[in-house]
């Protein structure tokens, strides 16, 4: 069994208005140091497969039919050791 | 005469104003289709209805689009069928891939229920061929993801192609950047896909079908869609 773990980001030349105005509320609490905020999605997937390999190819047809829309999303895949 | 199919999943919430408008307003033949459902013998027209289809999990429209009686309306409209999808159905139909780009949080995130007005782009089309270029009608919007993206490529060629069926404008056809409330690149409100058999739409034009409830002006697609598979 592997543990996937998939994050799904907007691509930088989209606009993320939910991060914009999670930024603005962190501002008003005075975190003014925080330069910019995307809000994305964390998926954790557990696999059966028989190699690493494999399981990387399942989580990739995953992501790229269902877990992410690649008109205005990535995403990255790793595994928990 | 044609029929009408009206396709419901869990949680489409205006399969039923579509309906009435098909079978009251527009006396059509209408038929409901559940989301297991594989036959669509006898259907000539689809509209993919607004919801929230499976609560909109992951995206709107992404869950729904891998239901049993989607693969079917991919394979009508690859075939020619005309397809309507309105509002979640718009984003059920991008998520399918039958018309191109993705649907983003409106740009303010609010949730926007209006009238707005909408402006016709172009009468080549079964769904605007008794309309007029420029012509300006008020029907309303309900929606949190009504932001259409695509790459610049992609929005070059809905303009060369003439697949931008509407916009939205202020009531003169004006389009300024009020008017266009939801953030959407180019004010588009509606495409066609390339085949110009299918067409999303975010404004309900089913939701405005009678004067008593505010505006008829939805009907006008209508009855262009009627008057298209009359002479089809």
């Amino acid at each position: 069994m592997y543990k996937a773990k998939v994050n799904v980001t907007l691509r930088p030349s989209i606009l993320d208005p939910k991060g914009k105005a999670a930024h603005h509320a962190l501002q008003n609490l005075g975190l003014n140091d925080v330069q910019q905020v995307r809000i994305g999605k964390f998926i954790e997937l557990d696999v059966n497969a028989d190699s690493k390999e494999a399981a990387t190819k399942v989580v990739e047809s995953a992501c790229a039919q269902l877990l992410a829309n690649e008109v205005m999303e990535d995403y990255e895949i790793s595994f928990e050791d | 005469m044609a029929t009408f199919g009206v396709i419901v999943f869990p949680g489409s919430n205006c399969d039923h104003d579509a309906y009435h408008a098909m079978k009251n307003i527009m006396n059509s033949k209408v038929k409901f289709l559940w989301h297991k459902d594989t036959d669509l013998s006898g259907i000539n027209f689809l509209i993919v209805p607004g919801g929230f289809s499976y609560g909109d999990y992951l995206r709107s429209g992404a869950i729904a689009r891998f239901s049993p009686i989607m693969q079917e309306v991919v394979k009508f409209a690859e075939k020619g069928g005309p397809v309507l999808g309105i509002c979640n159905g718009f984003q059920i139909l991008l998520e399918a891939g039958l018309i191109p780009g993705a649907m983003m949080h409106n740009q303010d995130l609010r949730f926007v229920c209006k009238n707005v007005s909408i402006r016709c782009e172009t009468t080549d089309s079964l769904f605007t061929n008794t309309l007029t270029k420029g012509q300006v009608f008020d029907i309303p919007v309900s929606h949190g993801e009504g932001n259409y993206h695509i790459n610049e490529s992609g929005l070059k060629s809905l303009q060369d192609q003439d697949q931008i069926l509407f916009r939205y404008s202020d009531a003169d056809g004006n389009l300024t950047e009020e008017s266009n409330f939801n953030g959407s690149i180019d004010h588009i409100a509606g495409i066609t896909n390339d085949g110009r058999n299918v067409l999303g739409m975010m404004p309900h034009p089913e939701r405005a079908m009678e004067k008593l409830l505010g505006s008829d002006d939805g009907k006008i697609i209508f009855d262009s869609i009627l008057n298209s598979l009359s002479v089809a």
